[in-house]
């Protein structure tokens, strides 16, 4: 009777799984009464309580207003912010250079198509680290001191502190250009919209691209006018041992940028190359065969199957590339890692709050960009009947 | 009414064959493709010639000071003088032979591989290399002198780091995989839980947590050392990867495959390790290389929480004040050591890819 219920797989799968359950819950007692044992013994304080502290300490990079006086939670806000800026700036520059090495990679050009190649098999090959160090230590570091930049058309400087360039004055001026990039990005959306209905209705092509550029360039120039001309600079001019006055990018920043640019455009380039090469060679002469351009077959044919595979693959370099900016701690960019996991942990020493608090933002930076990802594949998803 | 017109002889085309045709065709087909060649040849030669002269015309190889670098090119005496620092670290010069002699051996061991054929006995081969491996290092056997593993550094640490890390994940991420694909209810929820928690969070996370977290959950007097502490996040992390990778090889195998494993009576066990694992574990061989070159890359990591690989060694030889300027030198160099392992590594994927891809269709 019992034996023949032990061969019951259900059975069995109940007592496998109890015994699982009973094995981890145990466990996490072991583990939660130790540390209770061991946070009591050491004096660590618990509680969330640290992110209402003064942090003290300073960061040399910030979005929003910081100082020494504000809180740990404000330090956790700095260093998110932080994050999501060199994130945001390492997709946008990542994705630009791997889409064009990708295509390149598949040139008909011999020396492009290997060149292109040797970046990819040189870049991916190396640790992202040891990138990040490269960029840091030998190249910007090394950069002669501000008194000796590198001096272009006396707008932007390069030297040991950073890249230097003008920033326009928040004026009108500015925000009714800004407002116009605005006004044009919407009208193409419209446009684009109103040349595929047509498309669909009447079968009759209407080339948006060149109707766009030319908003992006008149639009701007008209608000130009309209808001007063008068666009001022801030131009960056050295006053004693540093530069003062428009915008800087640190060498941490740079340095992290450059990297992680680099290093993610291969992984992105081997997506774009094989999302191309994985539309059938059928489809290329079933479109050549009805007489369409090379143009129109890429457009029609060719790119929409190839995005279809390409972007899963790509949206998984992004959540790399977040996943990387971590590693910002070895230059000292003021990211999460760096400030929070680091500066403040080592002040305040509740390493299990702060860690946690760290993986917290990670998680659900991915979980956000996994939703993203599964609403593409779904809405991608081919429709067969 | 059609009427036949003769039309004009057409000149022979100009030579299809030869090298003045494929220069034609590959590099200047179009106005375009013959500008991007044009720049592409600017690049090369921006790139090439300055590093070569840099590189080795002026380099300095010989001497062993500072002096003897003055022709203004690259200073290779300094990684001469630096290198057993590079492949060592710390590590006692007399006791090196015991670091080589593991080199030695896992070569006759892969030597080995290719007459042997039972699977068992290479398993228990590769457990007791790494078992004889470990108490070589570590000494304090055999009338071993002891090395304490702080004094464990350079290349030697990179791939102790790197062999340990995946050769521990392996087994924990076999058992994720199969219990992600489980219809046990709570095991899959387990395993999910686990997997995409750890893939969701960065590398040095962990091995923060690893490094201050981990003391903490056990009782006093449990001490771990930093490099252990430092192996278990790596083996967590990577665990969860191995997983993955395992798990899409077990989707690429038929429900037939199931179905006839169960259909002769197997338990569960039998199915999985005779039937299913052999044949998605092949398929997922590819991917597994592809998740050792990411490990092996990521193992620099572990300078951020203070230990001495290759990486820190080089970072740290570079702040010698004696050979203070040199760090281009020492980078150039480590660059080129981890590229030809990960390219090495990778060529050897795309190798087994094809491979394998015959076997399958």
């Amino acid at each position: 009777m019992l034996i023949t219920l032990l061969r019951n797989p259900k059975v069995r799968g109940f007592i496998f799984q109890f015994l699982t359950v009973i094995g981890l819950v145990a466990f996490l007692w072991y583990i939660g009464i130790n540390t209770v044992a061991n946070i009591e013994q050491r004096g660590i304080q618990t509680g969330f309580g640290f992110l209402n502290g003064t942090a003290g300490f300073g960061i040399d990079q910030s979005p929003i207003s910081y100082s020494e006086e504000d809180t740990h939670g404000r330090v956790f806000l700095v260093g998110l912010l932080n994050t999501l800026i060199i994130a945001f700036v390492g997709i946008v520059f990542s994705t630009i250079v791997g889409v064009i090495i990708g295509i390149l990679r598949l040139s008909k050009n011999w020396l492009i198509a290997k060149l292109a190649r040797g970046y990819i098999d040189f870049f991916r090959n190396i640790p992202l680290l040891l990138q990040i160090l490269f960029w840091y230590n030998v190249v910007l570091r090394a950069m002669p001191s501000p008194k000796q930049s590198y001096n272009f058309y006396d707008m932007f400087f390069i030297n040991n502190r950073g890249l230097y360039f003008p920033l326009p004055a928040y004026n009108i001026t500015f925000y009714t250009i800004l407002g116009s990039l605005v006004v044009a990005l919407l009208a193409t959306i419209v446009l684009n919209a109103w040349a595929n209905k047509r498309k669909e209705t009447k079968g009759e092509d209407f080339i948006v691209i060149p109707w766009a550029i030319g908003m992006f360039i008149i639009f701007p120039f008209i608000a130009y006018f309209l808001g007063g001309s008068h666009l001022d600079f801030s131009y960056p001019e050295l006053r004693g041992f540093n530069f003062k006055g428009g915008k800087t990018l640190s060498p941490e920043f740079l340095a992290l940028a450059f990297a992680l640019t680099i290093y993610t455009a291969t992984f992105i380039a081997e997506a774009v190359r094989s999302g191309i090469e994985a539309v059938s060679h059928g489809q290329k002469e079933a479109a050549a065969s009805m007489g369409m351009s090379n143009y129109q077959s890429l457009k029609l044919v060719i790119l929409p199957q190839a995005i279809r595979i390409s972007i899963p693959p790509i949206i998984n370099q992004y959540l790399n590339l977040i996943k990387n900016s971590s590693l910002a701690t070895a230059v000292g960019y003021p990211e999460i890692v760096t400030v929070f996991a680091g500066t403040s942990l080592n002040q305040v020493g509740q390493a299990i709050e702060i860690i946690s608090m760290t993986m917290l933002v990670y998680l659900v930076i991915s979980l956000v960009v996994s939703a993203v990802l599964n609403w593409f594949n779904h809405k991608m998803k081919i429709k067969e009947r | 009414m059609a009427i036949f017109q003769k039309v004009e002889t057409r000149t022979a085309p100009s030579s299809t064959k030869g090298f003045s045709y494929w220069i034609k065709y590959n590099l200047f087909s179009t106005p375009l493709n013959a500008a991007l060649t044009l720049l592409g040849i600017a690049i090369l030669f921006w790139i090439i010639p300055p590093f070569i002269k840099w590189a080795y015309i002026n380099a300095d190889f010989q001497g062993s000071t500072r002096e003897d670098c003055n022709s203004g090119g690259a200073c290779w005496v300094f990684i001469r003088m630096k290198i057993d620092m590079f492949m060592y670290g710390f590590y006692p010069s007399v006791e090196r032979w015991r670091v080589n002699t593991i080199y030695g051996l896992f070569f006759i061991l892969m030597g080995s591989f290719k007459f042997l054929k039972s699977p068992w006995i290479k398993v228990i081969l590769m457990h007791v290399y790494f078992i004889a491996g470990f108490i070589l290092v570590r000494g304090d056997m055999f009338g071993l002198e002891y090395v304490p593993t702080d004094k464990w550094g350079g290349l030697m640490l990179t791939i102790l780091v790197a062999a340990v890390g995946i050769v521990s994940a392996f087994p924990i991420g076999v058992i994720l995989a199969l219990g992600r694909q489980s219809n046990l209810p709570i095991i899959k929820s387990v395993s999910v839980t686990y997997i995409e928690f750890i893939r969701g969070v960065p590398l040095i996370t962990i091995l923060f947590m690893s490094s201050i977290i981990l003391p903490l959950f056990f009782p006093e007097g449990v001490t771990f050392d930093k490099l252990l502490r430092a192996l278990i996040g790596i083996a967590m992390f990577e665990a969860a990867y191995i997983a993955e990778n395992i798990r899409g090889g077990l989707q690429s195998i038929p429900k037939g495959q199931y179905e006839a494993a169960d259909a002769i009576g197997f338990s569960y066990w039998q199915k999985m390790f005779l039937i299913i694992l052999p044949q998605a574990l092949k398929v997922a061989i590819p991917n597994l290389v592809g998740v050792s070159i990411a490990l092996f890359q990521d193992t620099t990591l572990v300078l951020i929480i203070g230990l001495f690989d290759l990486l820190a060694m080089v970072r740290l030889s570079a702040a010698d004040s004696y050979w203070l300027g040199y760090e281009t030198e020492g980078y150039v160099f480590v660059t080129f050591i981890f590229w030809i392992f990960c390219y090495s590594m990778s060529n050897f994927s795309q190798k087994l890819e094809k491979r394998f891809n015959t076997n399958l269709r």
